[in-house]
């Protein structure tokens, strides 16, 4: 949000700026002014731009080579990993990748989650993102479904068949869905094509969410609005841009770890068998990132109900902005939020843990509790604590928290004392 | 004055006019697009099968493939007619007598999906010896009907009839 109006130096890109303002829009971006205090859990965002591109190439890469046809296509995989110069890197990047993105976008919802970063007045990014991780698990339900084994055709089965839960149009639509009467060559054709438009869709919104953060500006950990004219902002570029740029070797790191050295660890084995439509597997789970949903769609003895609460859970959280009716931002003022929201990542996770256990016994009741508090977070805690929760006070500025620490003061004039005295003689 | 309204609402008949002719023309372009991932003609051609049941022995079950789904053919022993047969059917969740499911006691003919998500449903288990679903835990009887677990409905019965008495058409 640079205020001042943007006039290129050389003529030519005056000339070329007036009439597609290109140098204007670079401009804007490096020059984006971002909080000073902005930690290592704001360097996400760029790292989810990483893991989409990624995904997009990769992905470009694979389509060459993969064959889309129930006849083919498990052969083509191994076509891929055996005979393709590099095929087993570029799959299993692509393969990995997909877990790394959901592993960056948790991390990146919940810090919004924590520093309140979805409140006024950024709710629409907030909305924008939600939808950007709908079409996520879309997509990559549709990708795991392409290698054409046991997993991917019984997921593809279970999660078609959970439209027909819908009263009434639901047998048609999974029909409509299956362009047959059970999950087939037309299937698998459909959702290749799928798979290969939602990223793009993905990257547009993607757009929308940066264009709709640019507007009030980066929240931050102490969750006050910046003042932008008071040294409390720093252009994106180059300083946010080289801590992006470490964190991303740091979570490439990450990456590559899975990729050459536990490349299959986060995929079913029973994938690498070829889909077979009369023997279902004994344990249908999904990929990882999609247990938490799982769990609560088994935690409901009813199957239109389990439906229901299921994509509730997603769809409540576009609602959280206005849930929350706490104005402060940041946990780091909400003492008892605080507590709240570890319980609820607590709760998430175990509720990951309970969608890869049999729904029986121990494992069924548990996935009810923790499924009743998920919904009791959102719809009880949430409206009543901003009402009650008695906040501590805001500091005046981002700065303070840091300079107000005991001490600090202390310190600068020790280290300037030390300076004088080192350099005594230039201070003539 | 009225020289002024007049053609104002002339011009608003115009644009609602133009509107509902292009809603229409609208839904008419989309809708091949949207009907053309409806099964095909080549899909609603393999819609019948004919199966030889004459080797069968009572007490197992074969499963043949029809529309792209497992169809279970099981003869039942006497044991498993009577213990479908006995069934108070006010117990049940979706209320169906067993003499309505078969055309003749001893055939059990059925669509081996699981309504509940779609899995196959694995014979002979389940607290009923009959047959159980591993995906979400739903337990079938002895007629094929929900007895426990989150399935709403009894395994599906399809469009069959015995062609002669070795041999059954199904669809």
């Amino acid at each position: 949000m640079s205020e001042e109006k943007y006039i290129p130096k050389s003529k030519l890109g005056q000339w070329f700026d007036s009439r597609l303002p290109l140098l204007t829009l670079t401009h804007h971006l490096t020059s984006y002014p971002t909080p000073k205090n902005l930690n290592y859990w704001w360097t996400f965002g760029g790292i989810l731009t990483f893991c989409l591109i990624t995904q997009i190439v990769t992905g470009l890469v694979l389509a060459m080579h993969y064959v889309a046809h129930v006849d083919h296509a498990f052969e083509s995989i191994e076509h891929i990993m055996r005979d393709v110069n590099y095929g087993w890197l570029i799959r299993y990047v692509h393969a990995n990748g997909a877990s790394m993105f959901f592993l960056a976008v948790y991390i990146h919802i919940f810090r919004s989650l924590f520093y309140g970063s979805y409140k006024a007045p950024r709710e629409i990014i907030w909305i924008i993102g939600l939808l950007i991780y709908i079409l996520m698990m879309a997509t990559a339900f549709m990708g795991y479904v392409l290698p054409w084994g046991q997993m991917s055709f019984w997921g593809a089965t279970v999660i078609t068949n959970l439209f027909s839960a819908i009263p009434l149009v639901g047998e048609s639509i999974t029909t409509w869905l299956w362009g047959g009467y059970s999950v087939d060559n037309p299937t698998l054709n459909r959702f290749y094509s799928l798979h290969y438009l939602l990223p793009f869709l993905i990257f547009g919104l993607v757009i929308l969410h940066i264009w709709a953060l640019h507007v009030p500006g980066n929240n931050n950990p102490v969750g006050i609005d910046v003042k932008k004219n008071n040294n409390e902002t720093m252009p994106f570029h180059p300083y946010m841009v080289m801590k992006d740029l470490f964190a991303l070797l740091l979570f490439i790191t990450v990456f590559l770890w899975f990729v050459f050295f536990a490349p299959n660890v986060l995929g079913h084995p029973d994938n690498y068998i070829e889909a077979n439509p009369l023997v279902t597997p004994a344990h249908i789970v999904p990929e990882w990132y999609l247990l938490p949903f799982y769990a609560i769609l088994r935690a409901i003895p009813s199957k239109l109900g389990g439906v229901i609460f299921m994509f509730s859970a997603i769809f409540i959280l576009m609602l959280l902005p206005w849930l929350d009716t706490c104005k402060i931002r940041s946990s780091t003022y909400r003492p008892i939020y605080k507590k709240f929201f570890w319980l609820l990542l607590f709760v998430v996770i175990l509720l990951g843990y309970l969608g890869a256990k049999p729904p029986e016994g121990v494992y069924l009741i548990l996935s009810r509790l923790a499924t009743a508090y998920y919904f009791i977070h959102f719809l009880v805690i949430l409206p009543v604590l901003g009402r009650y929760e008695k906040t501590d006070p805001l500091p005046q500025s981002i700065s303070d928290p840091v300079l107000d620490k005991p001490g600090v003061f202390d310190k600068f004039k020790k280290a300037a004392a030390k300076y004088e005295g080192e350099n005594a003689s230039s201070f003539k | 004055m009225s020289n002024e309204i007049k053609p104002k609402k002339r011009r608003d008949f115009l644009f609602t006019a133009t509107y509902t002719i292009g809603a229409v023309g609208l839904g008419a372009a989309i809708w091949p697009l949207v009907d053309q991932m409806n099964p095909d003609s080549s899909v609603k051609a393999l819609s019948t099968t004919e199966v030889d049941i004459s080797n069968i022995e009572p007490g197992k079950t074969i499963t043949v493939l029809w529309r792209g789904k497992p169809i279970f053919i099981r003869r039942r022993t006497k044991n498993e007619i009577a213990e479908a047969a006995a069934v108070d059917i006010k117990d049940l969740k979706d209320p169906e007598k067993d003499s309505d499911r078969t055309k003749n006691p001893e055939w059990l003919v059925m669509v081996g999906v699981c309504t509940h998500l779609g899995c196959v449903p694995l014979g002979d288990k389940g607290e009923y010896k009959a047959w159980f679903c591993p995906c979400h835990g739903t337990h079938y009887d002895t007629s094929g009907r929900v007895r426990k677990g989150p399935a709403p409905k009894n395994l599906e019965i399809p469009k069959y009839e015995f062609v002669d008495s070795n041999t059954i058409k199904i669809g």
